[in-house]
């Protein structure tokens, strides 16, 4: 490359603004990363919800009453998909983050992810059971 | 009956007269035995001898081939016109990298960082010779060999947005390589080498897109390789909290 006689001229191309367009797999990706923007909001209503019950029951009532806005029903359907979507795909991605080996061999990808839906399963249950009781 | 033909698109740059990348169509007779490689070859004997592309063993083991075939980073030699045929096909180089020439680009940068890493086995103790060969049971072996399989294509890189967006990236194949080392018994090297896993530019620059391994021609898990290492940085920044050195 120093050589002054060389006709070397490497291109460097650019990274279009939409490569993540160009590749279904990339899409899924950001819409997977994306998925946190929803389950952000969702958290910063349920901290404001906390807050409102700490102010009094009328308060709590007025954050309840505003939860049955259509657009806040609308918000939760839409943060509930995301949030599947993004369990879904984290938990394919899982074993990738897990290293057990038993007797010599490593463990199956698929018991990681069963053990993941089993572990969701029960937590789902166990806050159904507490906020039930 | 006309024999079929199937048509290929290829990005072309030949630096000394294009001050950028063009496309140039070729259409070739289609075999569905062909490999893209080989069809490459019959353009460069048959058509035009001056089109530009690197290869070597035809076989998946030498990683010269590597190119975009579709938008997708794979081995020429092991995708096949019959894959794509009645479509046309484009091949461009390898995304992510400049381009030296047509279909080959500069993989200096790539060399570098696989050079980075320490690519070799630090022992606990130098034995020698006489002392005979550094044992390995075939249980310790099975723990580094998937990731000791890596051709040094370059796919993963030319799949991997993050190395796109930032070359200082560390990026999958030599992070795969340093976890082919670190894992290997016989090495106790894994103190030096974490300090390139916990850099700025280590495993912290992967966000877990995850396609370098789903390109890997080799089943190589370069994705899983950095993310077990952000693990192995978590502790270690944990346990530098608490007895720093």
């Amino acid at each position: 490359m120093n050589n002054p006689a060389s006709k070397r001229k490497p291109y460097q191309r650019e990274l279009p603004v939409d490569w993540w367009l160009k590749h279904a797999f990339y899409t899924k990706y950001m819409i997977r990363e994306g998925t946190s923007i929803a389950i952000t909001i969702y958290s910063c209503i349920l901290a404001w919800g906390l807050l409102r019950l700490s102010q009094g029951p009328e308060a709590w009532q007025g954050w309840l009453n505003a939860l049955q806005h259509p657009i806040a029903v609308l918000f939760h359907i839409l943060a509930l998909a995301f949030a599947l979507y993004h369990t879904v795909t984290w938990f394919d991605l899982a074993p990738k983050a897990a290293d057990i080996w038993l007797k010599g061999k490593k463990l199956d990808d698929k018991f990681i992810v069963i053990g993941h839906y089993v572990g969701f399963v029960l937590a789902t249950l166990a806050a159904l059971i507490i906020i039930t009781l | 009956m006309t024999n079929p033909i199937i048509e290929i698109d290829i990005l072309r740059y030949r630096p000394e007269q294009d001050t950028t990348p063009f496309i140039q169509t070729y259409s070739i007779p289609y075999d569905e035995e062909m490999s893209i490689l080989e069809a490459l070859q019959y353009i460069k004997d048959e058509l035009d001898g001056s089109i530009s592309f690197r290869w070597s063993c035809r076989m998946a083991i030498c990683g010269s081939c590597g190119m975009m075939i579709d938008g997708v980073p794979k081995l020429g030699c092991k995708a096949f016109l019959r894959d794509y045929y009645p479509n046309k096909i484009k091949l461009e180089p390898l995304a992510n990298f400049p381009i030296e020439r047509d279909l080959v680009v500069v993989m200096d940068d790539f060399i570098k960082k696989l050079e980075s890493i320490k690519p070799y086995i630090i022992p606990a103790q130098e034995k020698s010779i006489d002392d005979g060969e550094y044992i390995q049971t075939p249980e310790q072996m099975a723990k580094y060999k998937q990731f000791s399989m890596c051709i040094n294509c370059g796919l993963c890189y030319s799949a991997c947005p993050q190395y796109a967006l930032n070359t200082e990236f560390t990026g999958p194949a030599a992070l795969a390589l340093l976890a082919r080392y670190n894992r290997d018994s016989r090495d106790a090297g894994s103190a030096q080498r974490m300090e390139i896993v916990n850099a700025e530019e280590g495993v912290w620059g992967c966000t877990f897109v995850g396609y370098c391994s789903q390109v890997c021609p080799k089943g190589v898990d370069p994705a899983a390789a950095i993310q077990l290492f952000k693990v192995e940085s978590a502790k270690d920044y944990l346990i530098g909290m608490f007895k720093p050195d």
